[in-house]
């Protein structure tokens, strides 16, 4: 692993026990975070990319358990790690961002010194130390009037200050990489807009990478250069942001764009894709995508199907899909279209 | 209905108003905020028969308030709802009430777990009378066909739908009643990018085929381009403009409405790059909506006289379609007074 990966996860498989028998969460997703960079994880709900990235920060829920694979943060393997010893990572090396902040802060206590208990804990700051430091992080974050919001309680604010104070607290041990999940899906347009662009440029100034969930292809276009697009818990495409959801090789992730109405480009009417997602306790043989695919071949249900990159195309260009050109040509067919 | 009737406007609210009240009155005395939530604060608005019109807005800008009062499901503080040209008394009589029929955001929450979809189409159709007692079961039948799920649905329990095809079971359920204005809000937000797509082609055919006047709910601009004819932009409790869907978004007159088009996040535009955001700050509380323009706290335009004066919801010179609740929306060139 090169010094300019800070995150590598490889073949990394999450299995969660219930009625109906093993769920096949995460199978088989590999990637790379580059230092200082932004990688998107794309999909729809039961695609796998939130049990993805709570494998990642190792707070699966208790019927889940990690059944192969490396999650290396800096080199270091987090499956191999005991539960404690993982907790004395989380912090410094890395912070999470979830969709809803109040069901994350904690409601009883004031909300400075939520954000001054990390630095108190792994930075061994003092009590004084880590409540100036609380104070510089939620001017950083543009929180109005810190000195009196400091004691104020998580319910006193709205769900736009509440999610600053979320990224003051990620950001308040200098982490190697923040893990977000859908941070924005819970806040109106204008709000969403404002935390963007700050979570975008604290990055930027601080050189954390950003690991980002969400289903809205937009909003991945917003803030990450890099974006992987899972299904059924694997992944099927990724690239670039914008060759990947302008220029698609993947009948899912053509699926998606063509779904969902675009604000700049308004179609006649919507594709949406046919069927339903596949049950993970037995999923498809073959392409987990192939029943529901247009373009599916005999191929499609029978072989495996990795990720892998896309013959002469740089920029770490990869799809899962063994027909891709069909999904070419479509793409050209759209485009030729006035 | 006569000839002239159907030629004014289908839907139309005069100077509505609706708050609830909130906390104690000696609290609220004690911090100098109101003890009513305005959430609807004087809206005047129009629905021509078949056209579909668009209620857009931040949460807590009363869009959802206005609608469930259009749908006579919030009682209003003043203000007058005509439909086809009558006034609607404050407590509607089952008549009145079918005529405006509501499609809610969560399909997991706004259906009865304990009915069956055909028993809770028997329900509907038996209370309201809409067809006779032996044509109820091809009735919901047909029903259940036109929002694209099968015969043998009538039998499943709303637990065993998706969340798409329960959001067609509650499409099915307004229907039933034949309803000349289906209000839909946020039918599509708790939904799946490819399911919604469904949704959405679903309600722009039933638009083109039953001719319904269809009022969405939406925070997704993209989702209003594609489906409605105008849009009408709430902001704290008011209509700050309302025009043409493709006018509004091409020249847009209030500075509220350019701030909510600038933040919506494009597939196309660079990633964000850290500059300044489309508007600043969380919309006030509808417990202190400013005087004046409620808008000039977060406007980048605002002048003394904003403080001072409310501004109406006023016509564009030489439009009639487009109106704005601006002092300046119609001034051209106001760069050189706006100086901050």
């Amino acid at each position: 692993m090169s010094a300019e990966t800070i995150l590598e996860v490889r073949d990394l498989r999450v299995r969660i026990a219930s009625r109906r028998g093993l769920v096949r969460a995460v199978d088989g997703v590999s990637f790379d975070v580059p230092r200082g960079g932004a990688l998107g994880l794309v999909g729809e709900s039961g695609s796998g990319k939130t049990m993805t990235l709570r494998a990642i920060l190792g707070v699966l829920p208790p019927e889940a358990q990690i059944t192969s694979g490396e999650i290396r943060l800096d080199g270091v393997d987090l499956v191999q790690l005991r539960g404690s010893d993982v907790n004395r990572l989380r912090g410094p090396k890395m912070a999470m961002i979830f969709q809803e902040p109040m069901g994350a802060l904690n409601p009883v206590m004031r909300v400075g010194w939520q954000i001054a208990e990390g630095p108190q804990v792994h930075l061994g700051l003092s009590r004084g130390r880590a409540a100036e430091r609380a104070l510089e992080l939620m001017r950083r974050v543009g929180i109005p009037d810190p000195e009196r919001r400091f004691r104020a309680y998580p319910h006193e604010f709205s769900g736009g200050m509440r999610q600053r104070v979320m990224i003051a607290i990620a950001l308040s041990c200098d982490p190697e990489i923040i893990l977000c999940d859908e941070p924005t899906t819970a806040l109106d347009v204008t709000i969403q807009d404002q935390i963007l662009r700050l979570l975008t440029r604290l990055c930027r100034e601080s050189g954390v990478s950003l690991v980002f969930v969400t289903h809205d292809l937009p909003v991945v276009a917003q803030v990450c250069r890099d974006v992987a697009v899972m299904y059924g818990g694997q992944l099927v495409e990724r690239g670039e942001v914008r060759e990947v959801l302008l220029d698609p090789r993947h009948p899912y992730t053509l699926g998606l764009v063509r779904s969902a109405p675009d604000f700049e480009y308004v179609r006649e009417s919507l594709v949406p894709i046919p069927g339903s997602p596949p049950s993970l306790v037995s999923p498809p043989s073959g392409c987990r995508f192939h029943p529901r695919c247009a373009f599916a071949e005999d191929d499609c249900r029978t072989s495996e199907t990795p990720l892998r990159p896309l013959p002469g195309v740089p920029g770490g260009r990869s799809t899962a899909c063994l027909h891709y050109e069909r999904t070419l040509e479509a793409v050209e067919a759209d485009r030729a279209r006035p | 209905m006569n000839r002239d009737e159907a030629a004014g406007p289908l839907l139309s609210a005069r100077d509505v108003a609706v708050s609830f009240p909130v906390g104690s009155r000696v609290a609220a005395r004690i911090r100098g905020e109101e003890h009513r939530l305005r959430a609807v604060d004087g809206v005047d608005m129009e629905m021509r028969r078949g056209e579909a019109l668009a209620l857009v807005g931040e949460s807590g800008s009363g869009k959802s308030t206005l609608a469930q009062a259009l749908a006579g499901l919030q009682r209003p503080d003043r203000g007058e709802i005509r439909f086809d040209g009558r006034v609607l008394p404050a407590s509607r009589s089952r008549a009145d009430r079918r005529r405006i029929q509501m499609v809610f955001q969560d399909p997991y929450s706004s259906l009865n777990p304990r009915l069956t979809v055909g028993g809770m189409l028997r329900e509907l159709l038996r209370v309201h009378h809409v067809v006779p007692a032996n044509r109820v079961a091809t009735f919901s039948a047909e029903l259940l066909a036109l929002v694209g799920l099968a015969e043998t649905d009538l039998a499943a329990y709303p637990r065993q739908f998706s969340g798409g095809q329960r959001q067609r079971v509650a499409i099915a359920r307004a229907l039933a009643l034949r309803p000349d204005v289906l209000v839909a809000d946020e039918p599509v937000s708790a939904l799946d990018v490819s399911v919604q797509a469904t949704i959405l082609n679903l309600l722009r055919n039933l638009r083109d085929d039953l001719g319904l006047t269809l009022l969405l709910i939406s925070h997704n601009l993209a989702v209003v381009r594609h489906l409605c004819d105008r849009v009408a932009v709430m902001y704290l409790g008011r209509i700050v403009e309302v025009a043409p869907t493709e006018q509004i978004f091409s020249a847009p007159r209030h500075p509220y409405t350019r701030a909510l088009l600038a933040a919506i996040p494009r597939m196309t535009e660079g990633a964000a790059d850290g500059s300044v955001p489309a508007i600043a700050g969380d919309p006030p509380s509808p417990l202190r909506i400013p005087a004046g323009c409620r808008f000039r706290t977060r406007c980048p335009m605002a002048q003394p006289r904003c403080a001072a004066e409310d501004p109406a919801l006023a016509e564009a010179p030489g439009d009639a379609g487009h109106l704005a609740a601006c002092h300046f929306a119609f001034v051209p060139a106001v760069d050189g007074e706006t100086g901050t």
